[in-house]
């Protein structure tokens, strides 16, 4: 390991560790444009020149130059000031002066540097360039003469995202960043680019000139538009989200965000829920008081068995409300309860048979991958980067079992269904070998394969694949008597942020109880009457009302409201505390930002203050007493940001698949959720990214 | 100097002639497996001999396919390289080279000439009849016999005002006078003549 002084302070840095990051292991900050962690490196801003002995008698960059033994760094000599005062004044030539009109104002790198390693005026009086704005699409808003250059754009597009339509165009003075022909730039992680851009040449078209970054309430909290549970940063003003920016943390989602996280969130100011309803005897929800729409629950709830009450949960819950959900129920003798609005056979009662237990930083310890019945680019975005980080750094066949999809990464398509599934399984395909030489196999599971009538099957020849193929290993130790850490590749990939939080608390079926289709052909038939849907919108309820008594809390007026008999109107992601457990099992914590609208409220003092009406009471008063009796009765939920390591075990039920292909459950990854289908970015996108592809022109029917 | 830009009117095809595609075959096998992006330079200047001299972007799209590239890198490429032309150029496309040694040479004349007869300043302009384009250059590498313009692929050197218009009328008649130095110097020599080894050496013990 290369020993060097920065500065006078000794370091020692692993080999291949760039000069750069050796002064940052010694504690000195070194401005940048270019360079960035996650990206290959370009070199070409010349913001991080350092002195470096021996050597030259000139700055280097230093990140671009592998940290040496013996070498004497230094960062703040004479000839270091001097080289950055120079670049910063070449860089400002061509910059505008536009930062009072720029969107970038306030977190701008080049207005930070400047401010650090700038003159305090220009000697520059000649004309300064001009660029044409170009077209990316309508996420990114582009003003190409504030940009500077750096590349990470192309790099993130190039490496990250895997979609190679942005690039660099002529040469010298003239050169313009650009995607191919200014078509929209076609990725589900597009808008990270916008976070990238050290200045304010990419910046976000639906934010635009909306508010300034310090008049901004930034909260810290996480992300339900998928199953990844990305980190976010909810920025707020008043009572509004004005934009979602990703938070750090390398086990989840490193620190890109996909752009429905994003950009849904102006999904939050329309067609929300700011009062109860309650359907009257006209058969039309009219607005009603909280008592009034308790009330009308507790008289048809009096004296109804608990067999005739069920309850289903959406696909955004938070933990709380779930479990004080679970709770009322339970205290109405009622075990027709499900979290599994798609069907999903998960079996609730083997925790490593519905988690993600490789995690997904574990993604880059895998060898071999065999993606089941799962479209991850659409499902899972941010998480599917990490698949492509992995299989850049190469020997990662990929093989695919389902419908073939647009990848980031090259796969075998091996075949559409559980046929080739079982084949894998009995070892006579092909891909079996790779699996069988593979030293850390993983496969995953998605909805598609497991929201199906055999799903259970299904899941059942997963668990054989897994144990078969070895990607169930306990810690061993090596020939060299070094330390080989539990693998566990057997995954399941989840749509819904609620999902694995539902799964840990049991919010599932008890004795007797009816699953979702149960639930829904009993309330068709009238033998259920009370139906109590926690933002539920990904079933088909049209045909139920009449029959049973619909119970809808949520915070859109979507689906789920549209055939409620009483509507309680609750709270989105960014207006309550929560605690929601992502595909891995990892529980994290989301902040409230703004308050819920109206008279909505959290949606857990909902249920609590329901239960009275219903004589019921439910024993807390604060989310803090619910967490307690939630960890008292389910102590997985204490371990907030840690990925579980889940006992293995028997689950899934063996039998007949049937040779149906499998189809991933996401049709438009720009809308699978109440508040993305309310946002005005989203459907834009979807017209844009999905419709256009598909040939559709979004007037048809 | 403004960016270069591409043809407004593109075509809605390109094709690679069947001799082109002959020789497309022995270029790509000069690089190993899967480094077959390394022949996307000798493929642009193929795709712009075989379209009177510039690219268009369907030509891009062609050897992006063919190279297994995204497009976008091809055009980065061809952006890039000023030699090649992303908009049709004349019959003859003139190249005058006006950096220091070709201008301390009178460079100047050569410019001022091609304006006289034929119009053109020298930023991708062409003459009326679709004859000449002009582009100024910077250093075409042979100051040795400054100033150069270059037609196509042929240097003509030592030039000045009266064999610049010479030159011009010479490529309007549609004749090719003889490429290198049009003051009669032979190759790169001195033009007053040889000035070194003038003389056989002496043979030993003569000296």
């Amino acid at each position: 390991m290369p020993k060097l002084t920065v500065n006078g302070i000794e370091v020692e840095v692993q080999p291949g560790a760039t000069v750069l990051q050796a002064c940052e292991e010694a504690g000195f900050e070194i401005p940048r444009f270019c360079y960035h962690e996650r990206l290959s490196i370009a070199g070409n801003c010349r913001m991080c020149m350092v002195e470096i002995k021996p050597g030259p008698p000139k700055p280097t960059a230093s990140c671009a130059f592998p940290a040496g033994d013996n070498m004497e760094v230094f960062t703040d000599s004479e000839m270091v000031k001097k080289a950055r005062h120079g670049v910063m004044e070449f860089l400002l030539i061509n910059h505008p002066l536009d930062c009072p009109i720029c969107d970038q104002g306030g977190e701008c790198d080049l207005q930070d540097q400047a401010m650090a390693y700038g003159h305090h005026s220009s000697r520059y009086d000649e004309n300064k360039r001009a660029v044409t704005n170009k077209n990316m699409g309508p996420l990114i808003e582009t003003i190409m003469t504030r940009c500077i250059h750096c590349t990470r754009c192309v790099r993130f597009s190039t490496e990250v995202a895997g979609v190679d339509q942005m690039g660099l165009l002529n040469r010298g003075g003239e050169v313009e960043i650009t995607t191919y022909l200014e078509s929209a730039l076609d990725s589900e992680l597009s808008a990270n680019v916008i976070d990238l851009c050290p200045v304010g040449a990419l910046t976000s078209k639906p934010y635009a000139f909306t508010a300034r970054s310090w008049e901004l309430r930034k909260t810290e909290s996480v992300d339900v538009m998928d199953a990844v549970g990305s980190n976010i940063r909810v920025d707020a003003r008043g009572g509004e989200v004005m934009r979602v920016l990703p938070r750090l943390n390398e086990d989840v989602n490193e620190e890109w965000i996909s752009d429905k996280t994003r950009f849904a969130c102006d999904g939050l100011k329309r067609q929300r829920l700011d009062k109860p309803y309650v359907r009257g005897v006209d058969g039309k929800l009219a607005p009603a008081s909280w008592d009034d729409a308790f009330a009308a629950i507790a008289t048809k709830a009096k004296g109804l068995s608990g067999e005739k009450i069920a309850a289903i949960v959406g696909d955004l819950a938070d933990a709380e409300s779930m479990f004080a959900l679970k709770q009322l129920m339970g205290a109405l003798g009622a075990s027709s309860i499900d979290c599994r609005q798609d069907g999903a056979k998960l079996d609730a009662s083997c925790r490593a048979g519905y988690l993600f237990n490789s995690t997904i930083a574990g993604i880059e310890d895998a060898d071999a991958l065999l993606i089941v019945g799962s479209n991850p680019r659409w499902e899972a975005a941010v998480l599917n980067a990490r698949i492509r980080k992995r299989w850049l750094a190469g020997n990662f066949p990929i093989g695919m079992v389902g419908a073939p999809v647009s990848a980031s990464y090259d796969y075998d398509q091996l075949g559409a269904g559980p046929e080739t599934l079982s084949q894998i399984a009995d070892g006579s395909h092909a891909f079996a070998k790779v699996l069988d030489a593979a030293a850390r196999p993983m496969i995953i599971v998605g909805q598609g394969a497991l929201a199906r009538a055999d799903g259970a099957a299904v899941l059942a020849t997963a668990r054989a694949i897994a144990e078969k193929f070895g990607m169930i290993q306990p810690a061993s130790s090596d020939a060299e008597g070094n330390e080989v850490p539990t693998w566990n590749g057997f995954n399941v990939l989840h749509t819904a942020a609620s999902r694995v939080g539902g799964l840990d608390m049991g919010f599932v079926p008890g004795d007797g109880g009816r699953d979702t289709a149960g639930i829904l052909e009993g309330a068709a038939k009238g033998e259920i009457e009370l139906l109590y849907l926690l933002g539920t919108d990904e079933v088909a309820t049209s045909g139920i009302g009449d029959k049973a008594f619909v119970i809808y809390q949520g915070h859109h007026g979507d689906q789920g409201a549209h055939h409620a008999d009483v509507v309680l109107p609750g709270a989105a992601y960014t207006e309550k505390d929560g605690l929601y457990v992502n595909t891995e099992g990892r529980v994290q914590m989301g902040f409230r930002a703004v308050f819920p609208p109206g008279e909505a409220r959290e949606d857990w003092k909902i249920v609590r203050a329901l239960s009275d009406h219903l004589g019921h009471g439910l024993g807390y008063n604060t989310l803090g007493e619910l967490r307690s009796a939630l960890i008292a009765t389910h102590p997985s939920f204490a371990e907030l940001d840690e990925a579980p390591t889940a006992e293995w075990g028997a689950f899934g039920v063996s039998g007949e698949m049937s040779g149906d292909a499998f189809a991933s459950p996401i049709e438009n990854f720009y809308m699978t959720d109440p508040i993305s289908r309310m946002s005005a970015t989203m459907a834009e996108c979807t017209e844009t990214f999905v419709n256009a592809k598909a040939g559709r022109t979004g007037t048809e029917g | 100097m403004s960016a270069r830009e591409f043809a407004k009117d593109q075509p809605d095809s390109f094709a690679f002639s069947a001799e082109n595609e002959e020789t497309i075959k022995a270029i790509i096998a000069k690089y190993p497996d899967g480094k077959q992006a390394s022949a996307v330079i000798p493929l642009l200047d193929l795709a712009q001999r075989q379209n009177d001299n510039w690219i268009p972007v369907k030509a891009m799209e062609a050897i992006a396919e063919r190279l297994d590239m995204a497009k976008i890198r091809v055009m980065e490429v061809a952006t890039f390289y000023t030699m090649f032309n992303l908009a049709p150029v004349g019959k003859y496309f003139l190249q005058a080279c006006t950096t220091t040694p070709c201008w301390l040479r009178g460079s100047d004349q050569v410019m001022k000439c091609v304006h006289d007869k034929l119009g053109l300043h020298g930023h991708y302009e062409t003459t009326d009849d679709g004859m000449f384009t002009l582009l100024e250059v910077e250093c075409l590498g042979a100051c040795v016999n400054a100033p150069i313009l270059q037609v196509n692929d042929d240097f003509y050197e030592d030039l000045d005002y009266e064999k610049t218009a010479e030159l011009l009328d010479a490529l309007k008649r549609g004749e090719a006078p003889p490429v290198g130095s049009l003051a009669g110097r032979n190759k790169s020599e001195s033009s007053a003549g040889a000035t070194t080894l003038a003389q056989m050496r002496p043979a030993a013990g003569e000296d």
